[in-house]
């Protein structure tokens, strides 16, 4: 595996057992690096100068609709994975594990901040009430994106690793010349002063594997030079399909923050609390126009990288094992019952509600429909285009001839339309 | 009616937009205080300011893909690329993201981004300065793709790229930066529509469509082959991307014969996609295979030799001499 084939580093006077023993810990038992995190596997909530007053913020009912958030999304990664299994999805990309990771973010954005997404961010979408039956459209193979990014500010995904991150960062310019342009305007007007827009960032979402492609690097740089109001929010799951997070990086992936002259921070990926604060603190940094933050969340991804993708060609059963063991979702359930904030009642309630969606998803699915090629002709250009205008043109005339052919033939077999 | 080199004639049609349009700006290495390494945005950071004229980090795909997040949040991005070979570290973009986010959007997302290139050679330079990467770009739907033959034009069509709501890559040709011609500054005139050619010179006897620097040698040649009696009709292509066939047509049509020319190599090339489609459109008009004229199928050479490689008047009056020889 990718590991074994790391050369041995000639500068920092690691020798090769040495580097490989360290890679194997941080896969199997977590990082030794500094971390944040409040919500500890067991169920027990911590503390941190930082964060801890971001967490104090939750009420109940927020900790509770984290759970159900990250119950629900769980679900239905069940449910599309079978749906994949059975033929109605062309592809699958899975999230277990990582719900934490993307609830927690999301649920820290605003409606008027900017998500960009990479492929696997399905809880997100949640977050941002994305109707996750419009998500699987692109999986089925009836669409390219699938949902309307301007309805709920969370952009399509992109299969392209690292590609929207740029796009990202060019969005989070433009929302501060927005703002530039604003104050000008109520500065002309007389209105400076007066409650205006509330102020927006941009969320960027890429993975451990993305990180070591060169569209992240210029994305930072372009971050920095320009302060945009951005978060890089790595999701660190520790494996690129098949290649260890350790051949993309040498050192944790936040401290490459450090070189580009922004703030980078390690999280505990699988605990929803932690990511949540860490979030809504680098959003609400960001908004105040103090620039970019790089997250690194540190977690796993349980499953495979897709549904063609088979870990057990590259990884130990127990490595996914000890993960299970520090379960986004169970470490939740065990805090909510310890201090009284959620019963029997209220998992049974978030189980039929899973269920209520597998089967929403389900059968709108199997009702999705697929779309007239024509759609694809109008929706290449904006305005008219002629060579588009003269294959269309072709293709009607082309069809129309198979149309003909056809009612005879029908009407031999007694075939229904 | 005013009279100005090309580049000057970019340089104020870029004026105007910006100041038109207050969310259009540029991007772009060097573009600033320096003006470009052409001067081809002279004087406009002192006019705009930082935040209209932006001095970018060295990134191409950096540059590209944050002009592509500016446009979805409703900005009017003009990014310039230093030179035509440089344009490769920021392809992904521009083919796998910019070309193609309108479509995968269900037509729920535009992206009216403009890309500014330098292009072709005959400069004297070196290495990736001098390159015609027009067909690779042309090859992607979602696209387009303009080059200006002349003054007016310049000025004219670096707006009307700036008003399309689809991605349009500007082809600048380099060496003819320096071409004076007049500009009517109140009225586009003909120029008004960007993707519609041009026919410059009209004859009798053969068809040469060119576009960008080749536009003044194949006039040339035109003018050569008159003194040996034979009536050349020269089209400037104008638009790449689509490319106006009606007009090759009819005239092909007209004189039976038909000549391609373009720096960029022949194989896979503008030229062939030419020939093929008229091959289709006029074969029972053609008097000749359509011939092609190019560059050759290797690396831009170096600058001692690029006179061999590049088509000038000579390569395209044997190219008409072989078309009349049928």
């Amino acid at each position: 595996m990718g590991a074994t084939h790391l050369p041995a580093t000639e500068f920092d006077g690691t020798g090769m057992d040495d580097q490989r023993e360290a890679e194997a810990e941080a896969r199997l038992g977590g990082p030794a690096e500094p971390m944040v995190q409040l919500l500890a596997p067991d169920g027990t909530l911590g503390t941190d100068p930082v964060f801890s007053e971001y967490a104090q913020r939750l009420d109940p009912d927020k900790l509770r609709g984290f759970y159900a958030d990250m119950a629900k999304i769980r679900r239905f990664d069940v449910e599309a994975t079978a749906l994949q299994r059975q033929g109605q999805l062309a592809l699958w990309v899975p999230l277990t594990g990582q719900e934490a990771a993307q609830i927690g973010s999301g649920r820290a954005s605003q409606p008027q901040d900017y998500i960009f997404p990479t492929y696997r961010e399905h809880g997100v979408a949640l977050t941002r009430n994305v109707d996750l039956a419009e998500l699987l459209r692109q999986f089925r193979g009836i669409s390219n994106g699938g949902w309307n990014p301007k309805d709920t500010n969370f952009h399509l995904y992109t299969l392209v690793l690292a590609a929207q991150t740029p796009h990202a960062v060019g969005y989070a310019m433009g929302i501060q010349r927005d703002q530039k342009l604003a104050a000008a305007a109520a500065q002309a007007d007389g209105t400076a002063g007066r409650p205006s827009e509330p102020k927006a960032a941009v969320v960027v979402y890429f993975g451990d594997g993305a990180s070591s492609e060169g569209d992240v690097h210029e994305s930072m740089v372009f971050a920095s030079s320009y302060n945009a109001p951005v978060v890089f929010f790595c999701q660190n799951n520790h494996w690129a399909i098949s290649v260890p997070s350790s051949v993309q990086t040498r050192i944790p992936l936040s401290n490459r923050a450090k070189g580009y002259g922004f703030p980078g921070i390690r999280v505990d990926g699988n605990d929803v609390i932690a990511v949540h604060a860490v979030t809504e603190w680098a959003l609400e940094r960001a908004r105040e126009g103090r620039g970019p933050v790089l997250i690194e969340a540190f977690t796993y991804r349980v499953g495979a990288h897709t549904t063609a993708d088979d870990p057990t060609k590259y990884r130990e059963s127990a490595e996914e094992g000890l993960w299970r063991a520090k379960d986004p979702l169970d470490r939740l359930e065990k805090y909510l019952r310890a201090a009284g904030l959620a019963d029997d009642a209220f998992f049974d309630q978030v189980k039929a509600d899973g269920d209520e969606l597998a089967a929403y998803v389900r059968k709108t699915t199997h009702d999705l429909e697929t779309p007239d090629i024509r759609t694809a002709f109008a929706n290449t250009y904006v305005e008219a285009h002629p060579l588009v205008a003269e294959e269309l043109a072709w293709f009607e005339e082309y069809s129309a001839g198979f149309a003909d052919e056809a009612e005879p033939a029908d009407a031999e077999t007694g075939a229904a339309h | 009616m005013t009279t100005m080199t090309i580049a000057k004639a970019i340089n104020e049609g870029l004026r105007a937009t910006l100041g038109s349009n207050h969310r259009s700006l540029l991007m772009g290495e060097d573009i600033g205080a320096l003006g470009g390494v052409y001067r081809v945005t002279d004087g406009l950071l002192a006019e705009f300011g930082a935040d209209r004229v932006v001095d970018t980090p060295l990134a191409e795909s950096g540059i590209i893909g944050t002009a592509i997040g500016l446009a979805l949040r409703g900005y009017l991005p003009v990014c310039e690329i230093q030179f035509d070979g440089f344009v490769f570290p920021g392809f992904n973009q521009i083919t796998t993201q910019l070309a193609k986010m309108h479509s995968r959007s269900n037509g729920n997302l535009t992206v009216p981004v403009v890309i500014r290139i330098p292009y072709g050679g005959g400069i004297g330079s070196i290495e990736h300065h001098s390159e015609s990467p027009e067909a690779l770009f042309a090859h992607t739907a979602g696209l387009r793709i303009i080059t200006p033959s002349n003054p007016h034009d310049a000025y004219w069509m670096i707006q009307q790229a700036v008003d399309c709501q689809d991605p349009v890559i500007v082809f600048e040709p380099k060496r003819r930066y320096w071409l004076k011609g007049e500009v009517d500054t109140e009225s586009p005139g003909m120029s008004e529509d960007p993707f519609k050619a041009h026919v410059l010179r009209e004859g009798t006897d053969a068809t040469v469509v060119v576009y960008g620097p080749l536009v003044p040698v194949a006039l040339a040649a035109a003018n050569a082959a008159a003194e040996d009696g034979h009536s050349v009709e020269v089209i400037d292509l104008r638009s790449i991307s689509p490319i106006d066939f009606d007009t090759v047509t009819a005239s092909v049509n007209k004189t039976g014969r038909l000549i391609v020319a373009h720096e960029a190599p022949t194989f896979g090339g503008i030229g062939g996609e030419i020939a093929a489609r008229i091959s289709e459109r006029a074969f029972h008009s053609l008097e000749a295979p359509v011939i092609r004229v190019g560059g050759f199928h290797m690396p831009y050479p170096v600058a001692k030799v690029e006179e061999d490689y590049l088509p000038d008047i000579d390569r395209i009056l044997e190219a008409l001499e072989r078309a009349l020889s049928y």
